[in-house]
Order: structure tokens, then C-alpha cells, then sequence
């Protein structure tokens, strides 16, 4: 007898330890494939679609843009006497979303940058029961008073499942609905 | 811990020790890694990586002749899976045994990042198939990375029309899957930096166990893809990978911020173990004796943590070299102590100092103890039980014919110590060490029944009367299984004409009395 013989086994023999592996990694191989594509999942409940809200957009400067007087511009050193000075700060952009006449989104995108100079960013996600709706977006990119609001109206019908892309480009017109 | 050392001998019975796949986690992992590499290379070879191409690439491997196509789409996605298994496992395992701590703290913390590269990685391979289901990981990747305030526009912008998802955006998809898979790499190389001989490939058995378990899902539940991505619909339903995509409908339960929320609180707390049993005190680590290091350098190839490194010797011979003990990666094993040849009991000198040693537990105490254990003993045929200290008790085998003597880890025990009892009156020994693959060392058992089998340095003579050893296999809570071997031991000498007799004891070596010291309580 080997002195490792005593109580020292490294492999399982016999036709138990043989069945008993084979229900082992069966099991295993049978979670593995049971759970790599099941229970199955649906991202939107069964009669629902999906409005999504995203824009970016570079907001109006806050304020209006001066001439400066010939006493400003000869403090400045020459090569920076520009007669006109604009504020950098850019108005957040706002932009509210009304389906079927009720308000459905409310939300002011502040500008990026430490000077608030940046564009203006927005990705909102609002899930609708599919069907026939009356959609009104409007959207402002400028803070000063009596400034104009972009405005868009439709009456669409969204499947189920389907996406509606709410966004702003100006080479279209402004507000798209894709 | 209870449950899972319960779960480690039942699968111990099923497969062996040698083939058990939860004491070889790590590896696993690292096997289902390479496997993923391996049937990744070709699935590259053979993906058109286009947004427009990519999909129609793909379903054209479900045409291969004989499934091959099917066998290596569903080889690489299974890996991934089993990947996901075992590094849970794998970081669970290694909780349980508190190995966040002292010596394993380097590899707890870098191990703690690879479950992040790993999930990136893998989620990151859905998109490349630019189906629906990869459509929906993207985008629900990119709304969660939006929920952070990092960038100016938001990503999730890029999946709002067909127009914007370009090949462009299909190199980032490939930049993720491939270049956080090479990360990956980099970090199991930096994972295993402070482990001696680290075992990154499990078993042949096990290895083909796995490999025919992963063969028969992609044959018997072939993954499909979706049908294409279709920016201007939300898929009506996903068969979702549970093991890596569960992350996107927990996100919708738990909103985007609350996820966030979570995955810190996790890796806080992953990353926070080790800092929060920072303030234990250390256990005492290996002391070198530089006038009895001969610079045979067993100490550095046998150490489990890489703790041990050779610089020239102070006293200048040339080749000489002389083991270094680095405090910070020394687990405190004496599995050095083991492997030192100038640890044999038989040496003369009236101080047993060996070239490296542990100070709780110094060869010279050991020797001493047995010592005196034979002499005090009055059975006519005494077995002298060595033991690890984090095996089985070894005071439930204890008898006035049963000596045990205590170790650190059985790999402390330098094999002449088993011709030394024998030859000093004991009727036979005993070796219990932890089960195969059990050692809280890693390789304490290992080397200890190599080193008695006659396979590693230092070795037991062949001289030794091979019926009057054994080892056992008796690991934390296998008080049964030690027991059992003390009774088949003592059965075999039993059996043996004139046991004492047949085996004189011979010229006693020089060595000074010394008291029985007690043997320290081991590490938590």
C-alpha cells in the first residue's frame, strides 16, 4: 500500500462519482443555458411608446450686445478696443412638452462651461400609451423678455413600441418630430 | 462559511479534490478568459465590423457546416457566462476566508477591479452584434452613463436615428470590447504579481469537464441573434443574457442614479474590506538565519506569496546567495521553514537553527516537542499525528498511543521529521494535512505530499519504511476523516510483525531538552 493510499484520494471513481458529475455540470450546463436568454424581458410594457426629448443647443447670450463709449475703449490697450461687447453667458434653454393638452415635461438645460458659455444639453425619456396624440413642444433658447419661443404642434399617431424623437435643429425648421 | 465548506466537500466526493471546481475559482476564471480570447480571435476574423455590415456577418455563422459556426458563437458566449460565475464565486470564496487581509491585500484589490472589466467588456460584446438586444444595451449603457454629469452632450444622443450610429461609433464598440478585454489581461498579469506559482489553468479533468459542458449548450441552445437594430422602435422583447445584463433592467427598477448608487456602494465596499481590517495585527512573518542559508533557494521556489527573493551573501563567496523575507508579502506559512534543508531534525548541532524559520514556531520547538512527546510516552506503539493548524483538531485524535504535534500548515513540516519520529520510537505517522486544494496557503498540502512522495525538495529517504507513514486529507471540521486515518494507520501497523523492532531506533542526535511549548492559536 501506497502511504498515500491511507486517506488521501485526489479523483472520484467509481459509477456514483461518475453520475454524480454528469447531474453536476448538467445542471450547470442547464442554468447556463436556461438563464443566458430566459426569462425573456420587455423594455416597454405591451401598448406603450416612447417620447424621447433631446436637444443641444447653444442658448441666446443673457443680454443684449453694447457699443462701448470712447472713454471705455481708450482704456483698453489697442489691440483689444472692439466697440461692441457682448455678454459670453448663454440663456439656459427650456423647453416644455404638452401631450393630449397636459403638461408632460418641464425642463431648463443649463449651459456647459465654468462662464456658462456652452450649449445647452437634454435627454428625457417619457413613456406614452401608444395611440393617436396631440404632441405641443416649445422650446426657449433666449431669457430676455419678449424674446421668441419656438413652437411645434402635431397630432400623431405613435404604434406600439414606436420611438418619437422630439429635437431641434434649425436647418429643419427648428422643432422635429422624427 | 459553514454552508460553503459544506458545498466543498460534496462536490469533493463528486469530482475529487483535484477536479473540484470551487477550490479552482481563480483558475476557472482565468480558463473561461482564455477560451474567450481564443473563440474571440476567430469571431473577429469572421465579423464585419460595420454598423451595417455586422449583424448580417454574425447570422451568417448559423449556415456553417456541421454547427461549427453555432458551436463558436455559443463557446465564446458561454465562456463569458462562466466567466461571470466563477469571478463571483471566485470573490466570494475568498471573503468567506477572509483573503482581503495583510498578505492577500494586493491581490484583493486588484482582483476587485477585474469584475468592472469584466462586466464592461462583456456588456460591451452585446453591441457588436448591433441587433436589437445590442441596440438595448448600448443605449441603456449610454442613459446610465448620462446619469453621471461628465460630458456636454449626452451619449444616448448618438441612438436617436439610423444616421447617427456610424462606423465610427462601431470602432468605440469595438474599443470597449476589445481594448477593457485587454485591460483585463494586464490586470490578472498584476493580479497574481505577489503569489507564487499561480495557478491560472485548472486541472486537465476539470478543463475538459468544462469544455464539454460549454460544447453541449452551444449545441443544444444555439444563441441567435435578434432581429437587426431598429433605432425608431423599442424591441418588444429580449432574451437577455441574465448573467451580464441584468444590470440594465435593475437600472430601470432602481432608476439610473440609484444604480450608480449601488455600484459605489459595492465597490466601496469591496475596495473598503481590507482598510477595515487593516488594524490587526500582523502574524509574525519568516526570519532568515544568514549563517545557516546556503542559498539553495527552495525557500523562494516553494513560498506561495513570492515573500521570498536571493541576494548575493553577506560573506561574499562567489554564487552564494542568501533568502530575503519581504514582511509585507509574508503570510507567515513556515511553508519556507518546510523546504529549508538545513531544517532536518537530525542535525547534531545542541541549537537547531535552520536558514529560515518562524518565530512562533521554530524546527528546534517542533523537534523538541516531539522529543519529548516519545519519551513520555509509555504505549508500546505510539503514532505520532502531525497536523496543520487550520485542518481538522487535532486534539479529538488525541490518545496516550496518538502524539500530535501541531503545525502552522503541514507544509512547515520538513519530511525527515516523519524518519526522525520512527527512528526516535514512534510505530508510525501520520501527516494530516488540508484537503487538495483546501490550504489556506495555497500550496501548504501540495508541497508537503511532494515532499514526502519523493517528487520535491527536501525529500523523505527512501529508506523510510513506506507502510509506516501516511498522509490524510483532513481539513477544517474533518475531525471524522483524521480520525479514520489514526484507525486504518493503526490497523496497517497491526498488521505488521514486530513494529518496533523491525525499525532500531539509531544514534540518537544531540539535542537539548526543552518544555513543550504551547502552539499558537492560528490566524483568523
Amino acid at each position: 500500500m501506497s502511504p498515500e493510499a491511507i486517506a488521501r484520494p485526489t479523483a472520484a471513481r467509481g459509477p456514483m462519482a461518475w453520475a454524480g458529475q454528469l447531474l453536476l455540470y448538467g445542471l450547470f450546463a442547464l442554468g447556463i443555458g436556461v438563464f443566458s436568454q430566459w426569462p425573456p424581458y420587455r423594455p416597454l410594457a405591451e401598448g406603450q411608446a416612447l417620447i424621447k426629448v433631446s436637444f443641444v443647443r447653444v442658448g441666446k447670450p443673457v443680454g443684449d450686445c453694447r457699443q462701448r463709449s470712447a472713454e471705455e475703449l481708450a482704456r483698453l490697450p489697442p489691440t483689444m478696443r472692439a466697440p461692441e461687447v457682448c455678454p459670453r453667458e448663454r440663456s439656459p434653454v427650456t423647453v416644455e412638452l404638452d401631450i393630449d393638452g397636459r403638461r408632460a415635461l418641464t425642463r431648463s438645460a443649463a449651459p456647459a462651461g465654468l462662464s456658462r458659455d456652452g450649449a445647452s444639453a437634454l435627454y428625457e425619456r417619457l413613456v406614452v400609451p401608444a395611440g393617436e396624440r396631440r404632441i405641443a413642444v416649445r422650446l426657449s433658447d433666449d431669457q430676455r423678455p419678449g424674446a421668441p419661443v419656438h413652437r411645434r404642434e402635431a397630432t400623431l399617431r405613435l404604434a406600439p413600441g414606436q420611438v418619437l424623437v422630439i429635437d431641434f435643429d434649425p436647418s429643419l425648421g427648428g422643432i422635429t418630430l422624427q | 462559511m459553514t454552508l460553503w465548506l459544506a458545498a466543498e466537500r460534496g462536490l469533493d466526493r463528486v469530482c475529487g479534490p483535484a477536479a473540484n471546481p470551487l477550490r479552482q475559482l481563480g483558475a476557472v476564471a482565468a480558463f473561461a478568459f482564455a477560451l474567450l480570447a481564443a473563440s474571440g480571435a476567430l469571431l473577429y476574423v469572421l465579423l464585419d465590423t460595420s454598423a451595417d455590415g455586422a449583424w448580417a456577418s454574425i447570422e451568417r455563422l448559423a449556415v456553417v457546416p456541421l454547427g461549427l459556426g453555432d458551436l463558436l458563437r455559443g463557446l465564446h458566449r458561454h465562456a463569458a457566462d462562466l466567466l461571470v460565475v466563477a469571478l463571483v464565486l471566485h470573490l466570494l470564496r475568498e471573503w468567506l476566508h477572509g483573503h482581503y487581509v495583510r498578505v492577500h491585500r494586493f491581490a484583493w484589490l486588484t482582483g476587485v477591479p477585474l469584475v468592472g472589466f469584466v462586466f464592461a467588456a462583456g456588456i460591451g460584446g452585446f453591441w457588436l452584434n448591433w441587433d436589437q438586444l445590442g441596440q438595448y444595451s448600448a443605449l441603456a449603457t449610454a442613459e446610465w452613463l448620462d446619469a453621471l454629469p461628465l460630458l456636454g452632450a449626452p451619449m444616448a444622443r448618438n441612438f436617436l436615428g439610423v444616421a447617427s450610429v456610424g462606423d465610427r461609433l462601431f470602432s468605440l464598440f469595438l474599443f470597449v470590447h476589445v481594448g477593457v478585454s485587454l485591460l483585463m489581461a494586464f490586470g490578472l498579469w498584476f493580479h497574481v504579481q505577489r503569489l507564487g506559482r499561480p495557478v491560472l489553468w485548472p486541472t486537465r479533468a476539470l478543463v475538459l469537464a468544462l469544455l464539454a459542458m460549454l460544447a453541449l449548450v452551444a449545441v443544444l441552445a444555439p444563441v441567435r441573434s435578434h432581429a437587426p437594430a431598429a433605432l425608431a422602435r423599442v424591441p418588444a422583447e429580449l432574451r437577455l443574457d441574465w448573467f451580464l445584463l441584468f444590470l440594465h433592467p435593475l437600472g430601470e427598477a432602481l432608476t439610473l442614479p440609484g444604480l450608480w448608487v449601488l455600484v459605489a456602494a459595492v465597490a466601496a465596499l469591496l475596495f473598503g474590506l481590507p482598510l477595515w481590517r487593516r488594524a490587526q495585527p500582523a502574524a509574525p512573518v519568516a526570519v532568515v538565519d544568514a549563517a545557516n542559508c546556503n542559498g539553495c533557494r527552495r525557500c523562494e521556489d516553494d513560498c506561495p506569496y513570492a515573500a521570498v527573493t536571493m541576494v548575493p551573501h553577506p560573506n561574499q563567496r562567489i554564487g552564494r546567495h542568501l533568502a530575503v523575507v519581504d514582511s509585507t508579502m509574508c503570510a507567515g506559512c513556515g511553508i519556507c521553514a518546510g523546504a529549508c534543508p538545513s531544517s532536518t531534525p537530525f542535525r547534531g548541532a545542541a541549537q537547531l537553527v535552520t536558514g529560515i524559520d518562524m518565530p512562533q514556531r521554530p524546527v528546534s520547538v517542533l523537534r523538541a516537542e516531539l522529543r519529548a512527546a516519545l519519551a513520555a510516552c509509555t504505549a508500546p506503539a505510539p503514532i505520532v499525528v502531525f497536523g496543520c493548524g487550520q485542518g481538522a483538531r487535532l486534539a479529538t485524535v488525541a490518545a496516550p498511543d496518538v502524539l500530535t504535534i501541531g503545525l502552522i500548515c503541514t507544509g512547515q513540516l520538513p519530511p525527515s521529521f516523519v524518519e526522525y519520529a520512527l527512528r526516535d520510537g514512534a510505530a508510525g505517522v501520520l501527516v494530516a494535512a488540508c484537503r487538495e486544494g483546501g490550504c489556506a496557503f495555497r500550496q501548504g498540502e501540495r508541497w508537503a505530499a511532494q515532499r514526502l512522495l519523493g517528487q520535491r525538495e527536501p525529500h523523505l529517504r527512501d529508506g523510510v519504511p513506506a507502510d509506516r507513514w501516511a498522509m490524510a486529507s483532513a481539513g477544517a471540521g474533518d475531525e471524522a476523516a483524521l480520525a479514520q486515518a489514526v484507525r486504518q494507520l493503526r490497523q496497517r501497523l497491526n498488521a505488521l510483525d514486530d513494529a518496533a523492532d523491525n525499525y532500531p531506533i539509531a544514534a540518537a542526535p544531540a539535542a537539548p531538552p526543552a518544555a513543550v511549548a504551547p502552539f499558537p492559536s492560528p490566524p483568523p
